[in-house]
């Protein structure tokens, strides 16, 4: 079973701008999974997914994919990026503009396959953007296109630099699934760099809390977010499926990130600035949860 | 069109073709080599080949004389081991030409390639390519403004060449006589006619050269605007 596990222990001494910050990570990870590594910027997440990819080595400790070695100090291994069988989509995507969408595409396979870049293309709704060179695109067509690169490579990890941070709203949405979509039919692990905790409880099925170079806390997200320690009330966000109105009272259906259904009451007055396909966070105040618009 | 003319054109003309051509051999790999190494002395390195465009010709013209000169260990070495004379030869200029222009290839070849973000080559390596396929396939393309506009500062920087050429080749017709060369000795021999007609020709060339420098770049500019 050993190769259903991603095992990091490193350490990596940091320079930035706020001064010097030890990364050390000591964590695992099961393949499969869709983790988010969640954090304030320069927590250290967007190093830890460079140290994964082989672009930043580690000062020491080890990195294993299942029985494969990737880092170890002790032994002098450093595998190089080429040779890891990942893949990391950046946050400024990094498409190649000398190359059309579909060049893209066949560039990161392994081995040229127009049928599966075709079901890529199509997956994605990229199909009549194919010849069109990135320079051409929207964020959020750009943004299909990386991810579509990425799992062109057929990767056994991959990795994603806040991979929506660029975008509007309305447009993560749509691709917050279409991420969903990629991780469960390709079953590819994914590490997702992220500091939108709605993005987080939307996609991820593992949660690693990064705070000042360490993992504070892990688990999935509802059992680490419902914890209060990290905001007073923080209980669970989703999107509004259904409101009904009973009497003066209103019973608001949210949907939360894992499909799960929660109902909660609503007075009038509460309810008024609330429609159905709204953001919303849940969260607990004394014993009744109250309900209350994101955006 | 008489027979020395047309010589001394045929001279300058490969004159120009080789040392561009050896430029860009040597140019691309060091520019590459350039703009992602992390050895300390890099300033260093970078002061030295830009020197050529700050120092009178004559400077570097004189050193050359000075290595090739058969009274120094790489001359005679040269002489003796394989019967080359450097000075006052056209593979003499040759030399001195490509070590002159090198600025000219590598400035706007490092800008290029520093111009990219780091993202492309990184994604190229996580997407499995080696280091060899990421230059030719990701790197080269996306800075071709600044490939055309190396090649063609090179052509037309080394066509203008004078001072160096006379320093280190002189004037024998055939051998080391360009057309910058060719007009100051008509010049000086008062044959007006005659340095007129290599003036006209050189500043027609260098123009049509530069003019093509900029309107890719134009080109380049409004595409990426769109």
């Amino acid at each position: 079973m050993e190769n259903d596990v991603i095992n990091i222990d490193i350490e990596k001494m940091m320079h930035t701008a706020h001064g010097s910050m030890n990364l050390a990570i000591r964590t695992s990870i099961r393949t499969g999974e869709l983790v988010a590594l969640f954090g304030q910027s320069g927590s250290g997440k967007t190093t830890l997914l460079r140290i994964l990819s082989g672009l930043v080595k580690p000062d020491k400790g080890l990195i294993q994919f299942g029985s494969t070695v990737w880092f170890d100090s002790k032994k002098q291994i450093d595998i190089i990026p080429q040779n890891r069988n990942i893949s990391l989509m950046f946050q400024d995507y990094a498409l190649f503009p000398n190359m059309t969408v579909e060049q893209n595409i066949l560039f990161a396979q392994p081995e040229k396959d127009r049928k599966t870049m075709d079901e890529l293309l199509r997956l994605f709704g990229l199909s009549e953007f194919r010849k069109r060179k990135p320079d051409g695109l929207s964020g959020g067509q750009k943004q299909r296109v990386a991810l579509a690169r990425a799992l062109a490579r057929k990767p056994q990890l991959l990795l994603l630099d806040e991979p929506l941070s660029a975008l509007d709203a309305e447009m993560r949405n749509s691709l917050q699934d279409e991420i969903v979509q990629a991780h469960q039919m390709t079953g590819v692990t994914m590490i997702m760099v992220s500091h939108d905790l709605n993005e987080v409880f939307r996609l991820a099925t593992h949660v690693l809390c990064i705070e000042n170079g360490t993992i504070t806390r892990s688990g999935n997200p509802e059992a680490v977010f419902s914890d209060n320690s990290i905001s007073g009330k923080v209980q669970i966000t989703g999107q509004i499926a259904r409101i009904d109105k009973q009497d003066t009272i209103n019973i608001v259906t949210v949907i939360s990130g894992n499909n799960q259904v929660i109902k909660v009451i609503a007075f009038d007055n509460d309810q008024e600035n609330l429609k159905i396909g709204d953001s919303v966070m849940v969260f607990s105040k004394a014993f009744n949860p109250i309900i209350s618009k994101l955006r | 069109m008489d027979v020395s003319f047309a010589q001394t054109l045929w001279l300058t003309l490969k004159l120009a073709v080789l040392t561009t051509g050896i430029l860009v051999l040597i140019g691309l790999p060091f520019s590459y080599w350039l703009t992602y190494t992390r050895v300390k002395m890099k300033p260093l390195i970078e002061a030295l080949v830009s020197m050529p465009m700050v120092l009178p010709p004559s400077v570097i013209g004189y050193y050359m004389l000075v290595i090739y000169s058969p009274r120094n260990w790489f001359g005679e070495w040269l002489g003796r081991g394989f019967d080359i004379r450097l000075a006052f030869s056209f593979e003499g200029i040759l030399i001195a030409s490509v070590i002159f222009s090198l600025p000219f290839m590598v400035q706007p070849l490092h800008n290029g390639l520093r111009s990219l973000p780091d993202s492309f080559r990184e994604a190229s390596y996580t997407l499995g390519k080696s280091k060899m396929r990421t230059f030719f396939r990701v790197l080269l393309p996306n800075i071709k403004p600044s490939i055309i506009t190396a090649v063609a500062l090179t052509f037309a920087h080394c066509i203008g060449e004078f001072g160096i050429v006379l320093m280190v080749g002189g004037n024998m017709p055939g051998e080391t006589r360009v057309a910058s060369i060719a007009i100051y000795d008509e010049v000086q021999s008062l044959n007006f006619e005659a340095a007129n007609r290599y003036a006209l020709i050189l500043f027609l060339v260098s123009l049509v050269l530069l003019t093509i420098i900029y309107s890719i770049n134009r080109k380049y500019d409004t595409w990426k605007m769109m």
